[in-house]
């Protein structure tokens, strides 16, 4: 596989460890009053899509950022790599808008 | 039809004429107490063990292609009870004293063969560990052996015995593991269940739960609705599109396993041999062909292919102990689909929907396990109690705190 990488060009899977789940990025928050069921959840259910999955991947061998990978779990066919920072960014400030 | 000596004579002076099928092609019952999904070596075990063992009546095995087609036709056929944790290894055990009576109880020919195990050890520390694991199999009734660097040379001279950077220290053997003829379990399992009148129906795909007031009522299949009072979900590989929907969300996350096997050539692999210093381990087969694998690919996958890296780092390990495999020729390679679960061990266990029920999680040991698993689930499914020996196998361990991580890696499915 090669993944398309924002900042470096395509680049070979072999240069990244693979996380799994993107929504790995959303840590619940600590004190919340489920924490607890939120934590097990956050940390064992995650997504496990046949088809389009969004994944973290991690530039080990290469400029060591973390990718928001998405894939199609089917055909390996990749469709679109972004900067987990920007995702997260993006996700935080979706949360302050509502 | 049962089979035997005297039978195969008398066919074969009669042109093999009177062979019949061996199990029946039935249309689905509008309704039947047992639905079990999913007509692999799980599923047709549990089917058999359900009607012989626990007197269940009205049983179904639903198959959405052909029974036998997914991972019991595509693993390395390897059964072994070599586990270290009190959760696993009675299961296991248990496991290869079915393996070990299965023929006669099934009345078939799956070449169940104990031709050993072999657990190489490469430093202190792995023959440290590999000797606190063969005592707690001896612990749990399995057997273990640990033999040094001349036990192991006498066994398999052609080892890369002085490799500069994991010479072969030893070696943990387990004489009663070995190898099984995997599609034979398949049909085996499904004839007997056959005979005890179960319905095996294939081509007959899963497409939903009918479930009202937390009660599972039955399931909505290609070939209409079949009502159930008690359905059982055994499809490693596809638990989680499965289980879906039922909507849970599993502990799962699913794999591709790659598996290779050689050109047929002499016999000179005896038993099963597992490298110590990387993810390799092999067998031959009785057709002569070496049959080996290593490590899942890593990221999540349906696709039942991998991709070359794995196959690069398979071979480099499997050179670096058997030199003499450069010489052989690859013939096939192909990926099968894991539920790889959080802590590498399964599941045979209740759900929350009342009359569902759920086996998998299997990681890539599934096949080993299939007449236990097959036995176990069938006692929870009758029963409604875990079977002693599956009793770690729960879905809700991961929030109870009793998680069965063999390796010690915590939640992280591709490091299993």
């Amino acid at each position: 596989m090669i993944i398309n990488h924002p900042l470096l060009g395509p680049r070979d899977a072999q240069e990244f460890t693979y996380l799994g789940d993107a929504g790995l990025i959303n840590r619940p928050y600590w004190l919340s009053e489920n924490a607890l069921r939120e934590f097990h959840d956050y940390l064992h259910l995650r997504d496990n899509p046949a088809g389009l999955h969004r994944e973290l991947w991690f530039h080990e061998q290469g400029d060591r950022s973390w990718l928001v990978v998405t894939r199609d779990t089917t055909t390996h066919e990749i469709t679109k790599v972004e900067l987990a920072r920007d995702v997260a960014r993006a996700n935080r400030a979706a949360e302050v808008m509502q | 039809m049962r089979y035997s000596a005297l039978r195969l004579i008398k066919e074969s002076l009669t042109g093999h004429k009177g062979w019949g099928p061996q199990w029946r092609d039935p249309d689905p019952k509008e309704a039947y107490d047992y639905v079990i999904i999913g007509g692999g070596g799980h599923g047709l075990a549990t089917a058999y063990y359900l009607a012989k063992e626990f007197q269940g009546a009205r049983i179904a095995v639903l198959e959405k292609g052909w029974i036998g087609g997914g991972n019991v036709g595509r693993n390395t056929t390897i059964i072994r009870s070599n586990y270290l944790l009190d959760g696993n290894e009675p299961f296991y055990e248990f496991s290869l004293k079915l393996w070990e009576g299965l023929e006669q109880d099934l009345n078939y020919n799956a070449m169940v063969s104990q031709r050993g195990i072999l657990n190489l050890v490469h430093t202190d520390a792995q023959r440290d560990a590999a000797r606190r694991r063969g005592n707690a199999m001896i612990l749990n009734g399995s057997d273990a052996e640990l033999l040094d660097t001349d036990g192991v040379r006498a066994m398999y001279p052609f080892l890369n015995f002085d490799n500069a950077r994991f010479p072969i220290k030893g070696g943990l053997l387990h004489r009663r593991g070995g190898t099984v003829r995997h599609d034979a379990v398949a049909w085996g399992y499904a004839r007997g269940a056959d005979q005890r009148g179960v319905d095996i129906i294939q081509n007959c795909e899963v497409t939903g739960f009918r479930i009202e007031n937390g009660k599972v009522l039955g399931v909505e299949t290609s070939r209409g609705f079949i009502g159930a009072k008690k359905v059982g979900v055994s499809v490693a590989g596809s638990s989680s599109r499965v289980m879906a929907m039922a909507g849970m969300r599993l502990p799962i996350e699913s794999h591709v396993l790659q598996a290779f096997v050689s050109e047929g050539l002499k016999p000179f692999i005896p038993g099963v041999i597992t490298y110590g210093a990387g993810h390799f381990y092999c067998s031959q087969s009785d057709k002569g062909g070496l049959v080996f694998g290593g490590d899942i690919d890593g990221y999540n996958s349906y696709a039942q292919r991998g991709n070359l890296p794995v196959v690069e780092d398979v071979i480099e390990s499997g050179m670096s102990l058997i030199p003499g495999l450069g010489r052989a020729r690859l013939l096939r390679s192909w990926g099968g689909i894991m539920d790889m679960s959080m802590d590498g061990s399964p599941f045979i266990d209740k759900t929350h929907i009342e009359g569902l029920y759920f086996n998998g999680g299997w990681c890539y040991g599934g096949f080993k396990a299939t007449p236990a698993a097959g036995f176990c689930f069938a006692h929870l499914l009758k029963t409604d109690r875990p079977h002693e020996t599956a009793k770690a196998y729960r879905l809700d361990r991961f929030m109870t705190g009793h998680m069965i991580d063999e390796k010690g890696q915590g939640a992280q499915p591709n490091l299993h």
